[in-house]
């Protein structure tokens, strides 16, 4: 799964849809592989304007990684040779950072989610469908 | 032939040997491209690449094309040997195992739009007691159009039992919010006949 994913993601307990808590999950005991992708810098700047930055630092933390800026970038216009570094700054960690296996948890309704083998699991036991 | 949703619950009829047919059959193959081809005319989207969902994404045999056409896409199956095919087939799509009766695990605005080929019927089976299709379908159309961009399109292919069926899936559809309808392809040819749910959610731009 890749970290972009992780900006979008929530908790899938009908419960949990009002909850603030339930997005981002929180991540844990996470293995990750960098994995070559095409380069697609219209992609980045168009999934840029709809990310939620405050969760991508959070998430971000939990791995680790804490050398994001505090606010997000606003109007990166693609086409512009100067935004090309932060673009390629971002299609790095966004697209080619992956999560092969570790733990998501919901800050609401605590179920755990597991992804295994790069695929996360969302079947919902039958108490919580 | 007795369909698929007659037999046993998707993730069950999906096993290894049966993902392995589906994936390889080159008339299987074939037929999902033309499908999600024509899910892709309806959706009628811009150039520019976007986020799409594909509900029922199977080995992502739909993924594939999505990913030729420059788009970036996640897939959700609930049958997990599907799903390892499409890992072993080095899809480029995120693969989510997940029951879409339960909902769309995404937040609102996620998606600029969502596709499905032949997988929305299963929707309607009842296959074990306690299972409500109505309420399934309801959670899974009024979750689907929260992780929409707003005027975000839904193009679902889908094999309904009868006619019910279809009222039904659209039904649940509006009182979720979305507008669109029904196309028939090839409605005078009982094998080749097609349906396609068409919906945006929010205002619709177009008649269909
Ligand atoms: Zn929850």
């Amino acid at each position: 799964m890749k970290l972009l994913t992780t900006n979008f993601v929530k908790c899938a307990v009908k419960a949990c849809d009002s909850s603030a808590d339930s997005f981002p999950l929180k991540y844990e005991d996470v293995q990750l592989v960098q994995e070559e992708q095409d380069f697609n810098p219209e992609f980045i700047a168009n999934m840029l304007e709809r990310l939620d930055w405050a969760a991508l630092l959070k998430v971000a933390a939990d791995l680790g990684n804490t050398s994001l800026p505090s606010h997000k970038p606003d109007d990166v216009d693609p086409t512009l040779t100067e935004n090309e570094p932060l673009l390629r700054d971002l299609h790095s960690l966004l697209l080619e950072t992956q999560i092969t296996e570790g733990k998501m948890v919901c800050g609401n309704c605590q179920h755990v989610y597991h992804i295994k083998n790069s695929i996360p699991n969302f079947l919902l036991p039958p108490h919580l469908a | 032939m007795s369909r698929p949703e007659e037999i046993a619950p998707a993730e069950i009829f999906y096993n290894d040997s049966e993902s392995q047919k589906y994936t390889t059959s080159t008339r299987v193959q074939h037929i999902q491209a033309k499908m999600t081809f024509r899910a892709l005319e309806l959706l009628n989207l811009e150039d520019f690449p976007h986020y799409i969902l594909d509900v029922g994404c199977g080995s992502g045999l739909s993924g594939e094309i999505l990913t030729e056409e420059g788009h970036f896409w996640t897939g959700l199956d609930i049958a997990p040997s599907m799903l390892a095919t499409g890992l072993d087939r080095e899809v480029e799509g995120d693969l989510f195992l997940s029951d879409i009766g339960n909902g769309i695990p995404f937040r609102a605005g996620t998606f600029d739009a969502a596709i499905s080929i032949s997988a929305i019927q299963w929707l309607c089976n009842a296959d074990q007691s306690g299972i409500d299709p109505k309420k399934r379908l309801l959670r899974f159309f009024n979750s689907l159009f929260a992780s929409l961009k707003r005027g975000g399109k839904f193009c679902a292919q889908f094999y309904p039992l009868n006619d019910l069926q279809t009222e039904n899936i659209l039904g649940a559809a509006k009182i979720a919010g979305f507008s669109g309808g029904c196309v028939l392809d090839d409605p005078e040819s009982k094998k080749n006949k097609k349906y396609y749910l068409v919906l945006t959610a929010g205002r619709s731009e177009r008649n269909i």
